[in-house]
């Protein structure tokens, strides 16, 4: 089958050089580039202060786009966040959830945007009732398939059931490849025993993981053997991650359209140490799959503690596999 | 994450009003990857040289609006952005000795797709700054 699989990075990645003010939306937008990483993927309001509440200013709007067209780089989609719960005690009604999405809708298209991202814990009614709005400004929201989650679990059928009966192309999926799990990543494992986690249970929460056990069956034997404390947080993961099988997204190639490739751990030979991006990509060839994959680091968070984030480094490894993967030309900036 | 970064270390330093020393404030930042409405800042709680400042003597602010905990509850026109530096005030008269001083910070914050509300917390020591 004809695939058109794109690369592309979500400044998500790059939050810790952000956050400290050490790279700009354009360093992060010229990084991308130079990486070949034509597709641009943001958190709206994570890019841009102000959003949703405040809103953003026409200047600002403006300075994205000069950015896309002095670097050829392309909007793909604004992940936004829909704040039910803001109202203390009380949950965001119906209404106004929709309203919010419209919003957002409204946001995206401003960007330029082709899709905006659905966080995975929405109704799938306000979805579907946002929709139309969405078809008229020519955007996809897209639920993101993110861990515990998968394409499997009820709550997803529920939204694909939702979206085939409401007949809309407006509506569909971002999977995040975090749900791949094969391997227990290594720097959660470090984190957790430098967060005090005994070694010996370390290691054994590990295995469990790499074994496939049930969860439940490894939480009990970790409160057995090592009691409370901080093994149970590292224990904890392993209800809410899994090594499902990238397999299932066959059935849901028509309405993915943009995929977040999460990654914990680049090595230096540019393999990620989880996440098993070779039979990702087979699979999205097999499929068919037209679209951007773009890189999502989240090891930023597992490392800050002892080290220096080293996001672009990281990037640029996940982007060189990329590169290899789709037998690509490699660019200047991936070589090493 | 962003844990080490949500007390700056900049800016911590004793607060005047007409003449006399009111509080000491210090800047703050969200321990997240996005800002937050202001209404989901469910609390922040300091504590300086081990003791803990009673709630109502807490101010927040950004960009030259400022707020009380109470209030901060109900504000849905504002936000506190990624990475912004919000300004903590503390009333207390006569401010804070020069010196060193043990600065604790925790921000609670109701995260709409997390299944709990979480806490974050930080302990520096900090310079008062001259």
């Amino acid at each position: 089958m004809t695939y058109d699989i794109r690369r592309g990075v979500s400044l998500y990645s790059f939050q810790n050089d952000t956050f400290l003010g050490r790279m700009t939306l354009e360093d992060c937008i010229r990084t991308c580039a130079e990486m070949g990483a034509m597709g641009i993927e943001i958190v709206g309001e994570q890019t841009f202060w102000g959003w949703p509440e405040v809103g953003v200013a026409d200047e600002k709007i403006e300075e994205w786009h000069g950015l896309m067209a002095k670097y050829g780089t392309v909007p793909v989609a604004h992940d936004f966040m829909l704040d039910y719960k803001r109202y203390k005690g009380q949950k965001m009604p119906f209404d106004e959830q929709v309203a919010s999405v419209r919003k957002d809708i409204d946001f995206g298209a401003r960007l330029g945007m082709k899709f905006i991202r659905s966080l995975v814990s929405l109704e799938p009614e306000v979805l579907v009732a946002a929709a139309p709005y969405a078809e008229e400004k020519g955007i996809k929201i897209l639920l993101e398939v993110h861990a515990p989650l998968h394409f499997d679990h009820p709550w997803i059928l529920r939204h694909a059931e939702a979206y085939d009966k409401a007949g809309t192309d407006a509506l569909g999926f971002l999977p995040d490849m975090g749900v791949f799990l094969y391997r227990y990543p290594r720097v959660w494992k470090e984190r957790f025993i430098r967060n005090g986690v005994p070694s010996d249970a370390a290691d054994f929460i590990e295995q469990s993981f790499n074994d496939r056990r049930l969860a439940e069956y490894v939480v009990n034997d970790v409160i057995e053997k090592w009691g409370p404390g901080p093994q149970m947080g590292m224990v904890e993961t392993l209800r809410h991650n899994g090594a499902f099988s990238p397999k299932r997204m066959l059935d849901f190639i028509p309405r993915i359209h943009n995929i977040h490739a999460k990654f914990y751990e680049m090595t230096e030979d540019c393999v990620e140490f989880s996440i098993p991006y070779d039979e990702v990509f087979e699979v999205l060839r097999k499929g068919g799959y037209k679209g951007y994959i773009c890189s999502e680091y989240e090891g930023n968070r597992w490392v800050e503690d002892a080290q220096e984030v080293e996001s672009l480094e990281q990037v640029r490894r996940q982007q060189h596999m990329f590169c290899n993967l789709l037998g690509e030309t490699m660019p200047k900036a991936l070589v090493a | 994450m962003f844990d080490h970064h949500i007390i700056c270390e900049e800016g911590f330093r004793n607060v005047s009003d007409a003449g006399s020393v009111t509080g000491f404030e210090f800047q703050a930042r969200l321990p997240y990857y996005r800002g937050l409405g202001l209404s989901m800042v469910e609390d922040l709680s300091v504590s300086v040289d081990g003791v803990e400042v009673p709630r109502e003597d807490i101010r927040f602010s950004v960009r030259d609006r400022s707020w009380t905990l109470d209030e901060l509850e109900t504000c849905y026109d504002d936000r506190w952005n990624f990475g912004e530096r919000a300004t903590i005030f503390v009333k207390r008269a006569g401010g804070l000795a020069a010196g060193r001083h043990q600065l604790k910070l925790s921000e609670r914050l109701r995260i709409s797709y997390l299944p709990f509300v979480p806490t974050t917390t930080f302990e520096t020591e900090l310079d008062l700054a001259a």
